[in-house]
């Protein structure tokens, strides 16, 4: 009898340290992913640069070399330029890159994804892409004030097609300043 | 090292076997419970599965909606599917230990090994996926520093994580294919949990029947007790600032905060590096001990016994190779342990037989018939007063350590190899006051299956039957692991105290 009751109390306690383990650990503790005051900017684009160099007419002799169905008189290259990309935060530079375009011919986008992690608060955000090698400066610029409280996602992305940056997320007062297209500053 | 840890391991199996007998004992079926939990996951995902809305803005409510509206079996439905599936990284964690720690992965047993790698990553890859599908804040937490983890390889051209920069982002399409590789990858753990036993015979992969309706009644309880719950809707414009983590299946996630997304590739892919080359990293004493087993041909009549008897499928039956119409064993010998439960099997494996050099059918270089009765005489012989005669097994308790002038004793490397006729032979003699054979408990035998086939066919339910006409009362068969040598002792001392009262 005496076995009986210990061996019940030892299962009851064996099985109650293991759903214990179990429930104790999922979930578990909490975990701080940002710290407190914090809010998050992901820029992220994928965009396809200009052409890395313009098209160009063949000359006779090289037309001459070619298959006759192959004779096209104008030639582009399918290289795309390399982007550059910089983000500043009240006016200090916080992410600058070359981005070069994706495939063995680099003829693919382009693409980055960044995750930054900001005092919560307002900002004074400039973000600039240069995507033409041909052409000196930057092509795209905006800068932008934005509040952001703690733990909010500031999403800068660009849309090829507009020639712009996106900003979603945070509060956005009206745009300040932008140029998507032409020149350089 | 490894012994001393082994020693510590003993000691908790030691108490564990005293709350729930040997057979009973978790430790001994972490395997077996592994499959178990995987079943019960798989059974409540069916069921979470036919309520389950797979698109992304109706999969949080239809969680929800099962959670709350019908939490009396949708609710707990929803917790056993989480705890099984925590239980499982806890059983198959520790089943892992425990095989590395008792050496179980030298020898043959490294396919076993190496195939149960690469499954820890199907396992943790269905749960984090799982966690997903729920999308709710937890999910976001993961799926964005998932995303973020894998866009590190350099494979994926363009960024996963694009995918969750906002809530409009999130595409229905992604989602179901989500909800596929949740029912994909699990379905590959199974597969692979299918090869990982395929080379042992009569693998146990349901727990014993006590012990299953006892963890799954514990898991009900839990399941009631602190129901799994989902963590508030994702919303991508925020940041999950704070998550209660499921620490058993998303414990590398820290890490991806603390050493970055690179770091933590090179530590997973260096720990199962690791694992896997374990049996060659530590392969142990290679001695004529792990010689394969070796087959007679002219003292093998093709029986079979050894051929159902072998744990690892290494036998297996050809015709003989000079006798027509019988059969005749051949051993793989990439496939032998060296156990040594074939020549226990042998039915001409008897030290009766008046032969000029005593050889069985199937017998262990290292330890063949004729020394197996050399030895036993030799024991025997060493002392001359009325004994108790005592045959253990190397990966049990090791009765060499109470050896004296009244208890004699013969270790062999697994107690399967014992032929029953040996207990006869040594019961016969008139001063051998009894037969004690023990070795590991059957749910815990080193070589799987020596210690229950040993019991069986001392109890006559497995050839070779134990036949004495010393009388079957002065045989015991008790069986005692590495801790249990008090258990052994006692009854020794009774055996002792019975031959005294008989004198």
């Amino acid at each position: 009898m005496k076995t009986v009751v210990f061996r019940s109390l030892g299962q009851l306690v064996a099985f109650a340290m293991f759903i214990g383990l179990v429930g104790a650990l999922a979930p578990g503790p909490a975990y701080r992913h940002l710290d407190a005051g914090l809010a998050t900017i992901k820029l992220s684009l994928r965009h396809a640069g200009a052409p890395i160099a313009p098209c160009r007419e063949r000359t006779a002799e090289e037309l001459a070399q070619l298959a006759p169905n192959m004779r096209q008189s104008t030639v582009c290259p399918r290289e795309r330029s390399p982007l550059v990309l910089e983000l500043a935060l009240d006016d200090r530079v916080v992410f600058d890159a070359t981005l070069l375009p994706r495939g063995i011919h680099r003829d693919g986008r382009a693409s980055v994804y960044q995750r930054l992690s900001v005092p919560a608060g307002d900002i004074d955000v400039k973000v600039r892409l240069k995507d033409d090698a041909r052409i000196e400066g930057y092509q795209y610029q905006r800068t932008q004030r934005v509040k952001l409280a703690p733990a909010d996602v500031l999403v800068i992305d660009f849309d090829a097609e507009r020639g712009d940056f996106v900003f979603d997320g945070g509060s956005l007062p009206p745009r300040t300043m932008g140029h998507p297209a032409g020149g350089a500053e | 090292m490894l012994s001393a840890l082994a020693a510590g391991l003993h000691r908790v199996e030691g108490l564990f076997d005293r709350a729930f007998e040997a057979r009973f004992n978790p430790w001994y079926q972490l395997g077996a419970l592994g499959f178990f939990f995987f079943w019960v996951a798989t059974v409540s995902g069916v069921y979470l599965f036919i309520f389950f809305d797979t698109a992304i803005v109706g999969a949080f409510e239809s969680v929800e909606r099962i959670t709350h509206e019908q939490w009396y079996l949708g609710g707990v439905m929803r917790s056993l599917h989480r705890y099984a599936s925590g239980a499982m990284v806890v059983t198959v964690t520790l089943h892992l230990i425990r095989e590395f720690v008792l050496g179980r992965f030298r020898g043959v047993r490294w396919f076993s090994w190496l195939s149960g790698v690469p499954l820890l990553w199907l396992l943790f890859a269905a749960g984090i996926g799982g966690y997903w599908l729920v999308w709710d804040r937890l999910a976001q937490f993961i799926a964005v520093a998932t995303s973020e983890w894998i866009d590190w390889l350099p494979m994926f051209g363009d960024t996963l994580a694009r995918n969750f920069l906002t809530d409009r982002s999130v595409s229905d399409r992604l989602f179901s294919l989500l909800v596929y590789l949740h029912i994909a990858i699990p379905l590959f753990l199974l597969i692979g949990m299918f090869i990982h036993v395929k080379r042992m015979k009569l693998a146990r992969t349901t727990p014993a029947r006590r012990l299953l309706y006892g963890t799954l009644a514990a898991l009900v309880v839990l399941s009631i007790v602190r129901p799994a719950v989902s963590a508030g809707p994702a919303d991508l414009s925020t940041t999950v600032a704070i998550v209660e983590l499921d620490w058993l299946y998303l414990n590398t996630y820290p890490l991806l905060d603390s050493l970055g997304a690179g770091e933590v590739w090179g530590l997973l892919v260096s720990i199962t590096t690791l694992l896997a080359v374990v049996p060659w990293l530590f392969p142990g004493e290679q001695s004529i001990e792990a010689a394969p087993a070796v087959v007679n041909p002219a003292n093998c009549n093709g029986c079979g016994w050894c051929f159902k008897d072998c744990p690892y499928e290494a036998i297996t039956m050809t015709p003989h190779s000079y006798k027509p119409e019988l059969r005749q064993a051949v051993v793989d010998p990439d496939l032998c342990t060296a156990c040594g439960i074939c020549e226990g099997s042998c039915p001409s494996a008897t030290p009766f037989r008046n032969v000029a050099e005593l050889v069985s059918g199937i017998e262990m270089p290292a330890f063949p018939l004729d020394r197996l009765r050399l030895e036993t005489e030799r024991a025997l012989a060493a002392s001359n007063v009325p004994v108790v005669f005592v045959f253990g097994c190397e990966r049990a308790f090791a009765v060499t350590g109470i050896e004296s002038t009244d208890v004699r004793c013969l270790s062999l490397p697994c107690i399967g190899m014992l032929p029953p006729s040996f207990a006869d032979y040594v019961a016969r003699q008139d001063r051998v006051a009894g037969v004690l054979v023990t070795g590991c408990p059957p749910a815990d035998c080193y070589f799987r299956k020596g210690s229950e086939w040993t019991e069986q066919r001392f109890k006559g339910d497995r050839m070779p039957h134990l036949r004495t006409l010393a009388g079957k009362s002065k045989v015991r068969v008790l069986w005692a692991a590495a801790h249990e040598g008090e258990v052994l002792e006692r009854v020794l001392r009774t055996m002792r105290t019975a031959r005294e009262d008989a004198a």
